[in-house]
């Protein structure tokens, strides 16, 4: 064998191994994180990986902040990824991917995520599959319950209203000089939480947003007045301006508080870093007049319409959306299930504590309480823009920038500027 | 006898050759060329390559400000925007008094810029006060002045957002600071849910994160004066204040000038420190104009990308109206 032999031969063993390489597909996933869910899913796309070497999806893990900020202007660009895991999905479905032409099973989808397909649609659009519930969320409240027994405090009953979990709280708290008694997210979404309870509808009766209403007002007056009264500390919703968000879950984690509205994916993080330094627990969701409803809520892995491979994009989403590895992920991360089959079934949630398991029960259970008019509010196109202009203003407003009214006034012109600019064509 | 200051044939003789032949490849094209176009024209040339990265990064990102500032919806594309005229300067013109924000139409708009106006007023001052005060001090014989100089220009070297965070982690209810204050008896201070002290630390954390960068403008002015100078008025026996008066201010006066453009720019398009820091709260209180049009571009559910273009446009119309004033004011002094 002569050294062109030998040249021939390296050449032709090179091309080989390349050849599946240039055959591979590669999807880039966008990916944020509240708890473990990131490790669960790099997991679950190493297998898929494994059975289809045709495929390769890179998860790109970035902020959650990033997701509802950097990515919608990705998207307007064309520049987004193949799949992406969203929270806005009424205000991202124009860049969905219809996945149905390129579904193994159309109907499995229907039958297991059919209510919150319409969360993902556009308006008057009844047949797309944009995706899947990676979580269905619950807001409600997580309760430290060993704040309330080292303060002799019994924890207010199931059918307890706010006021009640407000007045225990701030009994608490003076007790056991925690600085904030009760703790809500600073986000127009958890204040709805509170305002669908009072009687908000957020929609008119032509579809069009109406934000303020008897109930809205009701909730805005309760925050405004546990801000003066010290039940809630301004270094939540009055520190910082605009829409930002600002979680209280820190000062949870901290034993600072003893009632904190958030919701049900707290668990997994308050599972893994609370760990046996307090007691807490999940609380069903205070009642007001109307019901005692929270808000839904989740993420959805959606395709983004612009992939250049819509039959890959569609085989990984098949995979992921199964039964048996949709179990495993929402059992894994601790998820409450958006799947109906799964909840029908239960997950089983392995390696929860049992102060975890007992908290998603609570919030499980809670998801049968939930008022018609927060499935409403949560599937509603315009539902964000009323998120982010209530809570903008209502900050200003307990910052001591202008009442309540003029805050009312504000969210109205606000919502509909944006609703306006919006529409342009 | 040898010359030993001789380069020695072989690597310097080859270097020479290398330099001679690439500089003759290039001399016959560009000769050609400014027979072409004669030599007046050759600036161009040389200028062309810097001038397309600049236009490219700078005139071309301008004229999009302006085609969005013109145009509406949520479209990214400008061919895909529809044109609106100024309708977005309108909306950020309207105003039943621009002394007061609330009665604006675009009032973050205007909170932003009486915001940004009372910054800058007051880091302007602290910032070249201090700047100032602090090139003096190691302008003096003193012990360990390169270490205080380096400990001063440290800060600039953070990036501002990690400056801001380490300031937040120092400023808040359970921070360093609020810790020295209960350990003396204090009580503790909620820096963030206070307007007035929410401006305070953004203007105080800017002046200690960028002082150092302008105190080596001054220094450099100030070590540039000739000592004789100063000799001469010691002779005389001039006190200090009339030395610092007389002389040092008046040399100093060019980089002076430099430093107060410089700061003037710079606070007036603040935005990641005090984002970081207070987040623009508490309320509205230290919300900038350059975080206003990153929100309404940006983080806002719907992306006024022409709202956020106007402003920008204004902004950049307040920058050099202000910087023009600031020369002028300097060019007169100066005469």
């Amino acid at each position: 064998m002569n050294r062109r032999h030998w040249i021939a031969g390296a050449c032709l063993a090179a091309l080989m191994t390349a050849l599946p390489a240039m055959a591979q597909t590669t999807l880039r996933m966008t990916w944020y994180s509240d708890g473990n869910e990131g490790e669960v899913m790099k997991d679950l796309l190493a297998r898929f990986e494994a059975k289809n070497p045709d495929i390769k999806v890179v998860l790109d893990t970035v902020p959650f902040k990033a997701i509802n900020e950097n990515l919608p202007v990705q998207l307007a660009a064309g520049q987004g990824p193949d799949i992406a895991r969203v929270v806005d999905l009424g205000g991202l479905s124009g860049f969905a991917l219809d996945l149905r032409p390129h579904l193994k099973n159309a109907a499995y989808w229907e039958e297991n995520f059919g209510p919150f397909l319409d969360w993902m649609r556009q308006p008057g659009n009844t047949s797309a599959i944009p995706g899947f519930m990676t979580q269905l969320t619950v807001t409600g409240p997580l309760v430290n319950k060993t704040l309330f027994e080292q303060a002799g405090v019994p924890l207010p009953g199931a059918k307890a209203t706010w006021e009640d979990w407000a007045k225990a709280a701030k009994t608490v708290a003076d007790k056991v000089k925690a600085p904030y008694p009760v703790a809500f997210d600073r986000s127009g979404h958890r204040f709805y939480g509170l305002a669908v309870s009072q009687g908000s509808k957020m929609i008119g009766a032509d579809g069009n947003p109406a934000p303020i209403d008897d109930g809205f007002k009701r909730a805005a007056q309760m925050i405004a007045d546990w801000h003066s009264s010290g039940v809630m500390s301004k270094e939540l919703w009055g520190s910082v301006s605009g829409t930002a968000y600002r979680g209280a879950n820190e000062e949870f984690k901290n034993a600072q508080v003893p009632f904190y509205l958030s919701g049900s994916w707290q668990i997994a993080q308050f599972d893994k870093t609370v760990g046996n330094a307090f007691d807490w627990i999940a609380a069903p969701t205070p009642c007001g007049p109307a019901n005692c409803s929270g808000m839904p809520g989740g993420a959805a892995l959606i395709g983004i319409k612009t992939t250049k491979s819509p039959a890959q994009v569609a085989r990984v989403m098949d995979y992921l959306a199964s039964e048996e590895v949709l179990s495993e992920f929402y059992g894994r991360a601790l998820f409450v299930p958006g799947h109906i089959g799964i909840a029908r079934k239960g997950v089983a949630y392995k390696g929860a504590s049992p102060q975890a398991a007992a908290a998603l029960k609570v919030f499980g259970d809670q998801v049968s309480a939930l008022d018609p008019a927060a499935y409403r509010i949560q599937g509603y196109t315009y539902s964000r823009i009323v998120f982010n202009a209530a809570i903008s203003r209502l900050g200003q407003a307990i910052a001591g920038e202008g009442t309540l009214a003029e805050a009312y006034k504000r969210i109205e012109t606000d919502v509909a500027q944006q609703v306006a600019e919006r529409n342009k064509k | 006898m040898t010359d030993s200051s001789r380069p020695a044939p072989g690597r310097e003789g080859f270097a020479a050759r290398a330099v001679r032949v690439a500089t003759g490849l290039l001399d016959r094209p560009m000769a050609a060329l400014q027979r072409l176009i004669g030599g007046e024209r050759m600036a161009y040339v040389f200028l062309a390559p810097n001038l397309l990265f600049f236009g490219l990064f700078v005139f071309l990102p301008i004229g999009i400000t302006l085609v969005f500032s013109v145009t509406g919806g949520t479209l990214l594309f400008p061919s895909e925007r529809p044109y609106v005229g100024a309708q977005h300067y309108r909306a950020l013109a309207d105003c039943g008094s621009y002394l007061d924000p609330a009665s604006c139409r675009e009032d973050h708009f205007w909170r932003g810029v009486r915001n940004t106006l009372v910054f800058t007023a007051f880091q302007m001052v602290a910032m070249v006060g201090t700047a100032l005060v602090t090139a003096l001090v190691l302008n003096m014989k003193i012990r360990a002045r390169g270490f205080f100089r380096a400990v001063y220009f440290f800060p600039v070297l953070l990036s501002p957002v990690v400056v801001a965070l380490i300031w937040k982690w120092i400023l808040q209810r359970d921070g360093l600071l609020n810790a020295a204050l209960t350990l003396s008896g204090g009580q503790k201070i909620l820096f963030f849910v206070e307007p007035g002290w929410a401006m305070f630390w953004a203007v105080f954390v800017s002046v200690w994160a960028h002082m150092g960068f302008y105190t080596l403008i001054l220094l450099a002015g100030l070590q540039a004066i000739p000592a004789d100078v100063y000799e001469a008025a010691e002779m005389d026996g001039t006190p200090p204040l009339r030395v610092l008066g007389r002389i040092t201010l008046p040399l100093l006066w060019p980089n002076l000038v430099v430093v107060l453009v410089l700061v003037l720019i710079r606070a007036v398009q603040t935005f990641d420190e005090v984002f970081v820091l207070t987040g623009g709260g508490p309320g509205t209180a230290t919300l900038m104009v350059v975080q206003y049009i990153y929100e309404t571009a940006f983080a806002n559910q719907v992306q006024n990308f022409g709202l956020a273009a106007a402003a920008s446009v204004l902004l950049g119309g307040l920058l050099i109206v202000l910087t023009l004033l600031q020369l002028v004011a300097a060019r007169r002094k100066a005469v």
